[in-house]
């Protein structure tokens, strides 16, 4: 019996992976779409088929309008299995995946990547506190349980900062304070941005509308925030910091952090394919052609876990990597069609160097104290992790095997960035040089029963060496 | 000050799990986390370092702090599993406790 | 992927001349290297990427003499007692755990052939390996719940950290005068009259004495000295898994599948035992095959049904080199003078790291050696 071979594998039902799946299946290939949710959208349209009313009207258009990708996917035909969780992808695009409890693996020909952004760590005094969370992490109590905080203080910079403000606004139960922490300056800065950013106006008027309507609810907000610490024993009870000249103590028991998201690096780092250090964005990308296949052969990107563009330009990246690998696969496919998305997709991005820079992370979240916790796994400290790099450790693989650095869980997801930056800021040199963990199968902890009864699939050679 | 609880906008079909011992009413279609955040339980794990209680993060999945011991397995994430009625969750106390 | 590392000034010298030149900076270069040192030889360290970035710095971390070839096994002894001592060697801890190394009979015949072994090395003089009746094994061994016919042990083996005790070894090095140029590949090796020379991107090292501890990529260099090494590139793979409550003190195999496991101090449990993923050096990628791996999580749980509650949460592998008959290259080129051989362990070279290093070192400046190295001689491939 032969191995049966996807045409292409989709890893992530959110909107890049969607729009990929329906052009991929609209243009002859046949499609895998595999997702650890339950139901399609990712997390910027999590839960988008069951939101409800009320859900709906307190989210706002732009989130209902996952709706009708949600439904193009699921008519698409493709194979759609959710609750699926890819640990590991091999060189040969073989995926190893788990499914109800079961471990399995599917042959593709080509594998996209569409895993989306992860938070940016946001590491500071009393982050590790119960109470403490994302402002993602709130907007997903929201859309996938309908749940608002009413005391919420909202810390940090960034659209989804504002979105989710007004959000709650809309669900009438607004934040207690929104703490920005955007140093002085910054508006300077991005002031040569504007001007490009105009092409994509609609955007900069949703956001200064947003911006207006929490300003209209009296929400306090402190601006060029500094020394934030988050206060309490065993819960978080306070947030203080300085601002306006004066230093402030906000009671709350729900903090919740944001400085921008970065993208999901697990699945292109583990096929180790090339990344470079975006300055603008602050993060690592994959180095991707302009098919969006990464240096690993037959591992393309789409989305957000290509450099961070948002929801349009995820669903029309997506589109587009299906559309190239249908036409190398010798499918018709319009070239029109083609050129017109990469013109939207360029325009679409027009934003981006303006928020960038506006919002690029504060010093102070980039360099914490050496008292901070770092890894949040394992428990090391900024100092600790300093201090190794002062005796010698050149890098995060070194850190990690000293100190178990991302040897937890999460395995970096939520570190990896945090102490890539800590070691360059440490060794006096570019995260470029400094670079990032290795990251190695299975990408979440798997059960040692269920590897046991791994089901391989047939007609695998035992053993391939080079 | 006891911090207060979250607020829901809106309410589905009820289901019922055990959580240490107490019954905890939750929406059907939420995960175990979002359910244990709305009935006012923020601490779900002891670290395995030092001992800290550790709650919801990211609530995406990405974090594994919201480790939970759900029907006797252990290191399960709360925020990425779906209630089910008559589920048994228990807290998760430092590495995990292996039934002999 | 190209990894590259900022020199530091305690790292970088500007010396190119020196008594004894090493390629490969995992623990065998860097053990070398320190012994050689301490002879008070002026030495120079070449590593291709980054100190105990191979098989030095991700084996499991095994101190075995158990089990091991009968030619190993003074070497293997030797390394040993400085094992014991290598807190003070190394002004570090390193990790280094004394516990017993246990394989497992599970049948009447297994055993037998363990305790012809036991005969053979007391005839040989050692009496570090003992036959442990079921009884005794289940004493070590509560955890284990098949029956066995008793069991092959070496009670003060033990386990180590194989990053953290390589980087010690290299720390302890360049504190006692050893220059280390990492990131650095030697592209050519020449030899002009007496004194060899290694030419690489940073310029030409010479020294009258040249070391080869390249692991995996040891075999290639000897071939382009003339010298027949038919190495293999290999790819072990291990598991590490969730932590679980305290169960297991010793490091524990099998005679009759393979097997190596054992619990660190932080809970976690190590899985090895040899089944190998995919490999190519030319690119340093080791990749984990799940399709031969998962057997070892199959014997695990079978035998310690503990491990039914573990989670893997991370595998790995490295590039491992190995001979055809699983025995080391050591000792002196047929062909050259000036020139040595530390490489090819074959998947057990941690534990001998710190003996074979002060043995060869000794070869190296006195011309000779106690320990008997013709076993491992390149002279055995040639055609």
């Amino acid at each position: 019996m032969n191995t049966e071979i996807v045409d292409l594998l989709i890893v992530g039902a959110g909107p890049a992976g969607m729009a990929a799946a329906v052009e991929a299946a609209k243009a002859g290939l046949s499609v895998a779409v595999l997702d650890e949710q339950p139901r399609p959208g990712g997390q910027i349209y999590r839960n988008v088929e069951t939101a409800g009313a009320t859900r709906d009207k307190v989210l706002g258009p732009e989130y209902v309008a996952g709706r009708s990708l949600a439904d193009s996917f699921r008519q698409s035909g493709v194979r759609y299995m959710p609750g699926a969780l890819v640990w590991n992808i091999g060189t040969d695009m073989m995926v190893d995946y788990s499914l109800g409890g079961h471990s399995s693996q599917i042959q593709a020909a080509n594998v996209l990547a569409a895993t989306g952004a992860l938070e940016r760590p946001v590491p500071m005094p009393g982050w590790t506190l119960p109470g403490v969370t994302t402002v993602g992490a709130l907007q997903i109590l929201l859309k996938s349980a309908g749940l608002v905080q009413p005391d919420a203080v909202l810390v940090g910079s960034g659209p989804l900062l504002w979105l989710v403000a007004q959000q709650m606004v809309a669900a009438g139960m607004p934040p207690k304070a929104i703490v920005e922490n955007t140093p002085r300056g910054r508006v300077l800065e991005a002031l040569k941005y504007v001007p490009r950013a105009l092409r994509a106006r609609s955007y900069l008027l949703k956001g200064l509308a947003m911006i207006r309507r929490v300003r209209r609810a009296g929400v306090p907000i402190y601006r060029h925030a500094t020394a934030l610490r988050v206060e309490g024993k065993d819960r978080a009870e306070a947030l203080r910091f300085r601002a306006g000249g004066k230093l402030h103590r906000i009671e709350s028991g729900n903090i919740a952090l944001h400085q921008g998201v970065i993208p999901n690096q697990q699945i292109t780092r583990l096929l180790r394919a090339e990344h470079f250090w975006d300055e603008a964005q602050k993060c690592f990308r994959p180095k991707l052609d302009d098919d969006g296949q990464s240096t690993a052969k037959g591992l393309y990107v789409a989305g957000d876990g290509g450099g961070i563009t948002g929801a349009a330009s995820a669903a029309l990246e997506g589109r587009l990597v299906a559309l190239g690998i249908a036409g190398r696969m010798g499918h018709p496919v319009a070239a029109d069609r083609i050129a017109r998305l990469r013109v939207v997709l360029a325009r679409d991005a027009a934003v981006r160097p303006l928020l960038e820079t506006l919002y690029a992370p504060a010093p102070e979240i980039l360099s914490p104290a050496d008292d901070v916790t770092i890894c949040r796994c394992e428990e090391i400290t900024a100092g600790t992790i300093r201090e190794t790099v002062r005796l010698g450790a050149p890098g995060p693989n070194q850190v990690k095997s000293l100190l178990r650095t991302g040897m937890g869980p999460c395995q970096g997801r939520v570190c990896g960035l945090a102490v890539s930056c800590l070691i360059a800021e440490t060794r006096k040199q570019s995260p470029q040089v400094t670079d990032y963990y290795r990251i190695r199968p299975p990408l979440k902890p798997l059960p040692l029963t269920e590897l046991a009864a791994f089901e391989p699939a047939p007609d695998t050679p035992e053993v391939i060496e080079k | 000050m006891a911090p207060s609880n979250p607020r829901r906008i809106d309410q589905g079909r009820v289901v019922t799990f055990s959580f240490e011992g107490q019954t905890v009413r939750a929406c059907e279609g939420e995960s175990v986390a979002a359910a244990l955040t709305a009935a006012g339980i923020r601490d779900f794990r002891n670290s395995i370092v030092s001992g800290q209680p550790r709650g919801i993060y990211c609530m995406m999945g990405a974090c594994f702090d919201c480790l939970v011991e759900i029907d006797g397995v252990p290191n399960r994430q709360a925020c990425m599993t779906e209630v089910q009625e008559g589920m048994f969750v228990r807290r998760q106390a430092g590495a995990v406790e292996v039934k002999a | 992927m190209t990894f590259e590392i900022a020199a530091s000034p305690a790292r970088v010298a500007p010396e190119m001349s020196a008594d004894l030149l090493i390629i490969g900076g995992g623990i065998h270069g860097c053990s070398a290297a320190l012994h050689a040192a301490k002879r008070g030889m002026k030495v120079i360290v070449i590593e291709k990427d980054s100190v105990a970035r191979h098989s030095s710095g991700v084996n499991a971390g095994g101190v075995r003499r158990l089990g091991r070839h009968y030619a190993e096994v003074p070497l293997s002894q030797h390394s040993m007692q400085i094992w014991y001592k290598l807190g003070e060697l190394l002004d570090d801890d390193t990790g280094f755990q004394v516990a017993p190394q246990i394989r497992i009979a599970e049948t009447e015949e297994e055993l037998s052939g363990l305790r012809q072994r036991v005969s053979d090395l007391n005839d040989m003089g050692f009496t570090h390996e003992v036959i442990l009746s079921p009884e005794e094994v289940r004493g070590y061994l509560p955890a284990l719940t098949v029956p066995v016919a008793g069991a092959l042990a070496s009670l003060r083996d033990g386990y180590a950290q194989p990053f953290w005790t390589t980087f010690a070894f290299y720390q302890k090095a360049a504190k006692i005068g050893v220059c280390f140029y990492e990131g650095c590949s030697v592209e050519k090796i020449h030899r002009a009259g007496k004194i060899w020379q290694a030419i690489t991107p940073e310029g030409i090292f010479r020294a009258p004495k040249l070391l080869v501890a390249a692991g995996a990529w040891s075999g290639r260099i000897a071939e382009t000295l003339g010298e027949r090494a038919p190495e293999e590139a290999i790819a072990p793979m291990m598991i590490v898994t969730s932590r679980l409550p305290p169960f297991c003190d010793a490091v524990v195999g099998a005679a009759g599948r393979p097997l190596s496991f054992k619990q660190m101090p932080n809970g976690t449990v190590v899985i090895g035992g040899g089944r190998r993923g995919r490999v190519d050096p030319g690119s340093n990628k080791s990749e984990i095959l799940f399709n031969q791996l998962y057997k070892s999580a199959g014997t695990v749980t079978e035998l310690f049904p503990i491990m039914r509650q573990a989670s893997a949460v991370r595998t790995w592998s490295g590039v491992e080199g190995r001979m055809p008959d699983d025995i080391p290259v050591l000792g002196p080129s047929a062909r050259h003078e000036g020139l040595y051989y530390e490489f090819g362990f074959s998947a057990h070279g941690f534990q001998m790291g710190p003996g074979v290093g002060d043995i060869m070192a000794e070869l190296i400046a006195t011309g000779t050696t106690w320990a008997p190295l013709e076993p491992f001689s390149i002279s055995r491939f040639l055609a």
